[in-house]
């Protein structure tokens, strides 16, 4: 199961966040925002921008940077 | 001593509506000491008791990230809170219970208000609460705090709690077996320790690598048990930072044993209203237009309604009460000197900041109905790029926006960036948002010498400031504060309609913060700069030989190359710095010895040009902030030296700005 970084997956694509390889502080908030491991993420909009993901129902936006760092186990 | 109540929640649960449910008008707004975040109280009546609530701020965990989770962490660690309701979002019941199990960890005594499940409803969620209260060993109310349902629920339950005496959790939570091997570990070290907190809890926070805890332990125990301490401290410590976000996991296997079968909802996701709204207003093409519109609308209404309807009617009653003030003076034979303080300091300085006031009330609620519909998150979010461009972020530019209105509100918003780079740009570019304070000054000016293109002056200089602050921005961003552009990391709620009641107290709130400022900082000012025009006795008032007119003298040539190198337009500028409100009125004094009107348009029109009235308008724009905007930055930046960086810096950027205009339309031949 290869693992994808946010930024690559295209709009309607559902997976499970894998792993997040931001700064200890940067990975920290992400996991207490809720994309800890095996987070259900679809994602809702991913072409100019920040990424906006749905997470359990409720859209969070994430700067590219960051959603680069983002691993996802995409739902094949 | 009344019952103290704290409130707890992720931001957009309904915290805030919840809040002001309860408390109806009697709340206060403060700050907590040290920091520069708000302190919300306010009090209500229950079966006969006074209870007090305490607002904390909307944190997604207590952990030690920013000010918000410290106060918020520090005020229930303190005991000083009887009871705490946690506010979860129904909708969003998961994430939300992340924080509620921090607050379970720290054995305080909780109520989980379950908000918003009339949304929750019709997203055909459902809850069984009593599985969910007996798997959290918590009360669970079901509330809806907009629409006031289920609170005498939660206060009845709230209140039974606080009376109940305090009860360890029957079975300590898990994080998941090798990490509660560590928490034990550590937690034998600790055992009979005096300790203020609860042992398990330090344990795991330790774990996390919680410095404030770690200090405070270190603090506490002998020098012996530190030593055994330590050893076992780093042994595990060695694990290092998956450590702690194994704990993070943890908390969330346990919110998932909680809601596992305890919460419905529909399989597959259905596409909401805010979903079909998000996807033109955050459209890669349309959604930047689109927020330049609702920008004009909201700008657009404001003036039009604030200023020429409202503002008006305000003029005129500060007309009649000066009359009548004038007209009861007289009458009791006052002395000459106190009849034109009254007219031209207290009437004439005071009147034209409440002449302000109907535009503040209007702006702050157009925008307080976006913030509270959810589309201010999309602002941010479409702003993102743009401000990346010149090394800033979408959510530097919220505060920007309120700056419009007034530059010390605009300034206070900048906490809501968490990232200290940010926000010291965000704090000092701001005064280049022209406040509406200014518009008066720009009026007359278009009045005297641009009359039938009032729009395109107007737009025009409100267009330089932004980009104006932007380029600074960049500067600032590559100079003093060099480092990477925080992330852009937002939730994006959904599209609720306004809670006309938060509107209101919001609205409300900062009026009153403005009334307080105007009817000191800006009354004393006003007032002083009437006694140096009338100083020294005997001279003409607002005349060149007055204290004013001989300070107007002193400073006038540095205003040569911008073209108004005369003592009256250096009084005018200078009075600005005291409140921009006083602009007009002092110009209309030095000038014509009135305060506005036709007298004060054909002054101006002997006194400038067309050009040199650009130029001065441009400074007007550019130029140092008044006292109440630095006494805000000084205030919000925690030292006075930032506030003069800010005094200096506008002033020089507004001067190259005259400068710049004057001559190049003076080689042009514009003259």
């Amino acid at each position: 199961m290869a693992c994808l970084p946010l930024t690559s997956l295209k709009t309607g694509t559902q997976g499970k966040v894998a792993r997040v390889v931001a700064g200890h502080s940067a990975t920290r908030r992400l996991y207490e925002m809720g994309f800890n491991t095996g987070a259900d993420v679809v994602v809702v909009k991913n072409d100019r921008g920040p990424v906006i993901v749905g997470l359990n129902g409720h859209k969070v936006a994430l700067g590219r940077g960051l959603a680069q760092k983002m691993l996802i186990d995409p739902k094949q | 001593m009344s019952k103290i109540i704290a409130l707890v929640g992720n931001p957009n649960s309904g915290k805030t509506t919840l809040f002001n449910a309860l408390t109806g008008a009697n709340h206060h707004v403060g700050n907590w000491p040290g920091v520069t975040v708000e302190r919300k109280e306010g009090q209500f009546r229950f079966g006969g008791d006074v209870y007090t609530v305490v607002d904390l701020p909307g944190i997604y965990s207590l952990g030690a990230f920013s000010e918000d989770e410290m106060v918020a962490r520090d005020f229930i660690l303190s005991g000083e809170p009887d009871v705490v309701i946690n506010v979860v979002d129904a909708t969003n019941i998961e994430r939300n219970l992340y924080l509620t199990t921090q607050l379970l960890e720290m054995g305080a005594k909780v109520v989980v208000a379950l908000n918003m499940v009339d949304e929750a409803s019709s997203l055909s969620m459902s809850f069984d609460t009593e599985t969910l209260a007996k798997r959290l060993g918590a009360p669970v109310v079901p509330t809806v705090a907009s629409k006031r349902k289920g609170l005498d629920d939660l206060v009845a339950k709230a209140v039974e709690l606080m009376q109940a005496s305090p009860q360890g959790r029957k079975q300590p939570l898990s994080y998941g077996e090798s990490v509660d091997v560590q928490v034990t570990r550590l937690q034998e070290v600790l055992a009979g320790k005096k300790l203020a907190y609860p042992e398990r809890w330090v344990a795991v926070k330790l774990l996390e690598g919680d410095a404030h805890v770690r200090s405070m332990v270190q603090a506490s125990l002998t020098s012996h048990e530190l030593q055994e301490f330590e050893r076992v401290y780093s042994e595990l410590a060695a694990h290092g930072s998956d450590l702690a976000l194994e704990i993070v996991d943890g908390r969330y296997r346990f919110v998932h044993s909680v809601t596992n079968g305890a919460v419905n909802r529909p399989k597959e996701q259905v596409l909401t209203l805010t979903d079909h709204l998000d996807r033109v207003l955050t459209h890669k093409y349309w959604g930047l237009p689109l927020f330049a519109l609702i920008m004009f609308t909201v700008f657009q209404l404001t003036f039009a309604l604030g200023q020429d309807v409202f503002g008006e009617w305000v003029a005129e009653g500060v007309g009649l009460v000066g009359g009548a003030l004038d007209g009861l003076l007289l009458r009791m034979n006052a002395p000459e000197w106190l009849r034109a303080y009254t007219a031209e300091g207290l009437v004439g300085g005071v009147g034209a900041v409440l002449e302000f006031i109907p535009l503040i009330v209007i702006l702050y609620t157009l925008m307080g109905l976006l913030e509270d519909s959810g589309y201010m998150a999309r602002a941010a979010y479409v702003m993102d790029n743009t401000m990346r461009s010149v090394g800033l972020q979408g959510k530097t530019f919220v505060p920007l926006i309120v700056g419009f209105g007034c530059n010390v509100p605009g300034v206070m918003a900048t906490r809501t960036l968490e990232n200290r780079r940010d926000r010291m740009i965000a704090i000092l570019i701001n005064p280049f948002m022209s406040c509406g304070a200014k518009i008066p000054i720009y009026l007359a000016f278009i009045a005297a010498f641009f009359p039938a293109h009032g729009a395109v002056v107007m737009f025009s200089l409100y267009v330089l400031g932004i980009l104006v602050a932007l380029l600074m921005g960049k500067i600032l961003g590559n100079t003093l504060f060099k480092g990477e552009v925080s992330h852009f990391l937002m939730e994006l709620p959904p599209y609720r309609i306004p809670t006309i009641r938060n509107v209101v107290r919001n609205m409300w709130d900062n009026v009153a913060g403005f009334l307080v400022r105007a009817g000191t900082v800006i009354f004393l000012v006003i007032s002083l700069l009437w006694v140096l025009a009338v100083l020294p006795g005997g001279v003409e008032p607002y005349g060149s030989e007055s204290v004013l007119g001989r300070i107007g003298t002193l400073i006038a040539p540095i205003f040569a190359p911008a073209g108004f190198g005369n003592w009256q337009a250096s009084v005018g500028l200078f009075s600005g710095i005291a409140a921009k409100e006083a602009v007009v009125a002092t110009l209309g004094m030095v000038y014509a010895g009135v305060e506005e009107g036709v007298e004060l348009i054909s002054a101006l029109q002997g006194a400038f040009t067309p050009l040199t009235a650009l130029s001065f308008m441009i400074m007007t724009l550019l130029y140092t902030p008044c006292v109440a905007t630095l006494a805000t930055i000084r205030k919000e930046t925690g030292s006075a030296k930032w506030a003069l960086f800010s005094a200096i810096y506008s002033f020089g950027i507004g001067w190259l700005g005259a400068v710049l205009v004057f001559q190049v339309g003076r080689l042009l031949g514009v003259g």
